[in-house]
C-alpha cells in the first residue's frame, strides 16, 4: 500500500497541468485519439528537444509534471512501463531497412529502445537512482505500480516516480486494423457506445504517478493493490481473481463503490469486461471511460489518473455517467482491464 | 526476514552450445563462438563478425518440440529452449501449489520476423501472424504457455542489463512473499534492426572484440537465451531440488548521463556495483570473480574499469569479460554471464578475458588472461550495463557457506 501524491498526464482529453477535471470534453473525429501535448519548452530545453520524437517528449514532459505536482525535488526510481516504445522512430528504421539496408542516422535506433523513457527522464532530472522499464502489454504500467508498491515496502525509495506510455500512429494502426479487433474507419469518439462501426477505438497517452511512503496534503489517493491474471480459463476464473483480491485487501465486493471498466468497443472485449464485473461485484456502480483516451497498453494510467481525482475531489465528471446509478460514497474504486482476455489487471484505489 | 534466494535450475543456449554442457565445454575448451554471420540476410553479411547461434528457426522448433500450430519468432524460439532446459533442471512440474512467476527481458523482442514481413504488414494480409509477435511480452507469453505457466509474469527492457534486472525483479518478488518461485533471464535474437542500429553508431569490431585491451574497438553482437531458476529457501525446503547457488546481492542505478555513452568515471557502473554490495554482506575483499560488462568498447570498458578500481580499491579481484566467448547477447547477456559466472564458482575456474594482450594506460588492473584452474571460489560479481545508463549488478555465493 502506498501513496499516489503527484500526477503528470498528458492525453487526448484536457488533462495537463491548470484544465479543470476533464472540463470541457474534447470530441475527436479522426483515426484514433491524439494526445493534447503541452508547450514542450516548458519542461524540455529546445536544443535537446529538437531530436527528440514525440513519445519522448511526451515522456519527460509528463514525469516532470509529475514531479512538480507532488512538490519533491528528485524521485528514488524511475519506472516506465510502455507497450510499444516509440512507434514513430520503430517505423523509420523499418521503412529505412526495408527500402534499402542503410542507416547511417542512429538516433531513432537510440529513441526505439524502450528504456529510452526512462533514462531520458533520469538524465533531464540527474537521478542515478534504481531506474527501469516494462514492456509486457497490458502487464506494462501495472508491472511499474507493482515494483513502485515493492520499493515502498522493502524501504528502499519513499517516492518512485512510475508511469506508463504509448503513442498512436497512423502507420501502426493501419497494420494492428488487419487483425479484426480495431475500428476499421473513424468515429466520433464520444459517439463510441452506439457506434455500428465494429471494433475499439485506438488511443494513446501519458501517465506518471509519484508513489510515496506518506499521506501528504498532496496525497490523490491510496494506492491499495495490483494484480494480475493471465488467460484466465473463464469468466467465472476472472471473477473469482477480482474477489479474492478485493478481499485479501479486507474488502467485500459490496464495499467497492465503482468500478472503472476496460471496454473499448470492441464487442467481444466488452462482454467480457460486462460479464466479470456482473459475476465478480454486481452491487457495485461502474463506469466506461476509453471514449475519452481510447484502447492502448497502458491505458490504465488514464484510469488510475481517474480514479485518483475523483477520489480526491469526491466528484465524478459529467463526461463519464455511472451505471446503474451513482455510487452513495467513492470511498473504494477497482480499475479493471484486459488485452483480449490474456493479460487482466486489477488495480484498487482507496480514498 | 526475507527470505534468501536459491538458484536451482539453469538453461542456456547461445553461439557456443544448446544447453549449459554444451556451454560449460566450449568455455573450458576456449572455444570462442565469434565468426561471420550465417542466418540472417544483411548486407552486413561479409563485414561483421557476430555470435549467432548455429541452429535454423526450424531446427530450433524440433529441438524444442515444438508443433507448428503457432507461430514463433528467432526470439522466442531461443527463449523457449533455455527456459525448458532450466526448469526441466529443477524438476518443478511435481509441485503444485508453488507459485511461480516467469520475468523474461529482452530488447527488440520479435523484430526478426516484422523486419522480414514489415513492407507485407502495410501492403498486404499474407503476414498477419506474425503482426502480434512483434512487441516484447510476444516471446514471454509463449514461454509461459510453452511450460503451462498460469502465475505472474512481466517483461523488462532495460537494453543490455534486462536479463539482470528479470533476475533482480524476480527475487525482489519472492523476498516480499508475492512468488515463490521464479523463472528469470532474457532472450535475444540478431536482427537486422539492431545489427545497423550498433553500426550507425559505430561500435561494432569486424574483428574479434578485445575488452579491456588498449586497442579494443567495439563489440560482436550475439544471440542466444539464458534463464535462472530461483526459488525461495522455505519452498526449497518443499521441493529439495539441489542449490546451484544463492543469489546474495543485487543493484540497479542509473548514470543520468547520456543515452549511449557511459560516464567516464562510471558512476552507474559504481552505484550498481556497490548497492550489490552492500546488500550482500559481502566486502571488496571477498569477491572472487567479477564478470564485467565489458563490452570492448573504448567507453564501457574505460568506465567499468574505473568504477571498480574506485570499489575494490588496492585489491581488484580477478576480473573477465567473457563477450570474447559469446558475442554481445544484449538483453540476454544479463542471465548468460550470471549463468557463465555460477559456472565459474562450481568449477573453482576463473574464466579468461580472451584476446587481451595490451594493458589499458588508464587502469591499474589487468583482466585474467589465461584461464584459472581449482580456485577456491566463494563469492562472483557479474555485471550488465545498458544503454540509456541502465546499469546492474548481481551477486551469488556458494551454497552452504556462511
Amino acid at each position: 500500500m502506498a501513496y499516489i501524491n503527484g500526477i503528470g498526464i498528458i492525453s487526448p482529453q484536457n488533462t495537463l497541468p491548470g484544465s479543470d477535471f476533464l472540463e470541457p470534453v474534447v470530441e475527436h473525429t479522426s483515426e484514433f485519439l491524439k494526445s493534447i501535448e503541452p508547450v514542450y519548452k516548458s519542461y524540455i530545453d529546445p536544443m535537446a528537444s529538437r531530436r527528440m520524437s514525440r513519445l519522448i517528449k511526451m515522456g519527460i514532459s509528463s514525469a516532470k509534471i509529475c514531479v512538480q505536482d507532488a512538490g519533491i525535488e528528485m524521485p528514488d526510481a524511475i519506472i516506465t512501463g510502455t507497450g510499444l516504445g516509440s512507434v514513430e522512430d520503430t517505423e523509420k528504421i523499418l521503412g529505412e531497412l526495408s527500402k534499402e539496408e542503410k542507416f547511417l542516422n542512429p538516433t531513432p535506433f537510440i529513441q526505439s529502445t524502450y528504456n529510452t523513457i526512462s533514462s531520458q527522464i533520469a538524465i533531464n532530472l540527474k537521478c542515478h537512482q534504481y531506474n527501469s522499464t516494462y514492456v509486457h502489454r497490458c502487464f506494462s504500467l501495472e508491472s511499474c505500480l507493482i515494483d513502485a508498491l515493492l520499493q515502498i515496502e522493502e524501504g528502499t525509495a519513499v517516492n518512485v516516480l512510475a508511469g506508463g506510455i504509448d503513442e498512436m500512429t497512423l502507420n501502426h494502426l493501419s497494420i494492428i486494423r488487419r487483425l479484426g479487433l480495431w475500428k476499421r474507419e473513424a468515429i466520433r469518439n464520444l459517439d463510441l457506445w452506439s457506434s455500428k462501426v465494429p471494433g475499439a477505438l485506438a488511443g494513446e497517452g501519458a501517465a506518471y504517478f509519484i508513489i510515496s511512503e506518506e499521506r501528504t496534503d498532496k496525497t490523490y489517493a491510496c494506492l491499495a493493490a495490483v494484480e494480475t491474471l493471465y488467460k484466465p480459463e473463464s469468466t467465472d476464473k476472472t471473477a473469482e481473481t477480482v474477489v479474492r483480491f478485493i478481499s485479501e485487501n479486507g474488502l467485500k465486493p459490496e464495499d467497492v463503490d465503482l468500478v472503472l471498466m476496460g471496454n473499448n468497443g470492441n464487442e467481444e472485449h466488452d462482454r467480457i469486461c460486462n460479464d466479470v464485473i456482473e459475476h465478480a461485484l454486481p452491487s457495485a456502480s461502474h463506469m466506461v471511460y476509453k471514449h475519452l483516451c481510447g484502447e492502448y497498453h497502458t491505458v490504465s494510467g488514464f484510469a488510475l489518473y481517474l480514479a485518483a481525482n475523483i477520489l480526491r475531489k469526491q466528484f465524478i465528471p459529467s463526461s463519464l455517467p455511472c451505471l446503474p446509478k451513482s455510487p452513495g460514497k467513492l470511498q473504494n474504486i477497482l480499475i479493471h482491464n484486459h488485452f483480449w482476455n490474456t493479460d487482466h489487471s486489477f488495480i484498487l484505489v482507496r480514498r | 526476514m526475507p527470505s534468501r534466494i536459491f538458484v536451482t535450475g539453469l538453461g542456456f543456449i547461445s553461439g557456443m552450445g544448446s544447453n549449459v554442457q554444451e556451454n560449460l565445454t566450449s568455455l573450458l575448451n576456449l572455444r570462442s563462438a565469434i565468426g561471420p554471420i550465417r542466418h540472417i540476410e544483411t548486407n552486413l553479411k561479409d563485414e561483421l563478425a557476430v555470435s549467432e547461434v548455429l541452429m535454423t528457426n526450424e531446427e530450433l522448433m524440433k529441438y524444442a518440440g515444438l508443433q507448428n500450430t503457432e507461430v514463433y519468432t528467432r526470439n522466442t524460439l531461443l527463449g523457449i529452449v533455455a527456459a525448458n532446459e532450466a526448469f526441466s533442471h529443477a524438476c518443478l512440474n511435481n509441485h503444485p501449489g508453488i507459485r511461480i512467476g516467469l520475468i523474461s527481458g529482452t530488447t527488440v523482442g520479435g523484430m526478426d520476423e516484422c523486419e522480414k514481413y514489415y513492407q507485407d504488414f502495410l501492403t498486404n494480409d499474407s503476414k498477419n501472424s506474425f503482426i502480434s509477435t512483434y512487441d516484447c511480452a510476444d516471446s514471454t507469453e509463449k514461454i509461459a504457455d510453452n511450460l503451462g505457466l498460469k502465475g505472474f509474469m512481466t517483461t523488462i527492457s532495460t537494453a543490455c542489463s534486462s536479463a539482470a534486472n528479470s533476475i533482480m525483479f524476480a527475487s525482489r518478488l519472492m523476498k516480499a512473499g508475492k512468488l515463490d518461485c521464479a523463472i528469470a533471464g532474457g532472450t535475444e535474437s540478431l536482427t537486422k534492426f539492431h545489427l545497423n542500429g550498433f553500426n550507425a553508431l559505430k561500435i561494432l569490431d569486424k574483428q574479434p572484440c578485445r575488452p579491456f585491451d588498449a586497442t579494443r574497438n567495439g563489440i560482436n553482437l550475439g544471440e542466444g537465451a539464458a534463464y535462472l531458476v530461483m526459488e525461495t529457501e522455505e519452498t526449497n525446503k518443499k521441493t529439495g531440488n539441489t542449490v546451484i547457488c544463492e543469489l546474495v546481492g543485487y543493484g540497479n542505478a542509473c548514470e543520468a548521463f547520456h543515452q549511449t555513452a557511459s560516464s567516464p568515471d562510471g558512476t552507474g557502473a559504481y552505484l550498481a556495483m556497490k548497492k550489490a554490495l552492500d546488500m550482500s554482506g559481502e566486502t571488496p575483499d571477498t569477491v572472487d570473480y567479477i564478470n564485467a560488462h565489458g563490452t570492448g568498447t573504448d567507453n564501457n570498458d574505460l568506465s567499468e574499469g574505473r568504477a571498480i578500481e574506485k570499489l575494490f580499491t588496492g585489491k581488484v579481484p580477478y576480473v573477465s569479460s567473457t563477450k570474447p566467448f559469446t558475442g554481445h547477447m544484449t538483453s540476454a547477456a544479463g542471465s548468460a554471464e550470471a549463468i557463465i559466472s555460477i559456472l565459474g564458482l562450481q568449477n573453482g575456474i576463473i574464466w579468461p578475458n580472451m584476446n587481451f594482450s595490451n594493458p589499458m594506460p588508464e587502469l591499474q588492473f589487468r583482466p585474467a588472461g589465461e584461464m584459472i584452474r581449482s580456485v577456491n571460489m566463494k563469492v562472483v560479481m557479474s555485471n550488465s550495463f545498458g544503454f540509456g545508463g541502465n546499469d546492474s549488478s548481481l551477486i551469488f555465493k556458494k551454497h552452504g557457506i556462511h
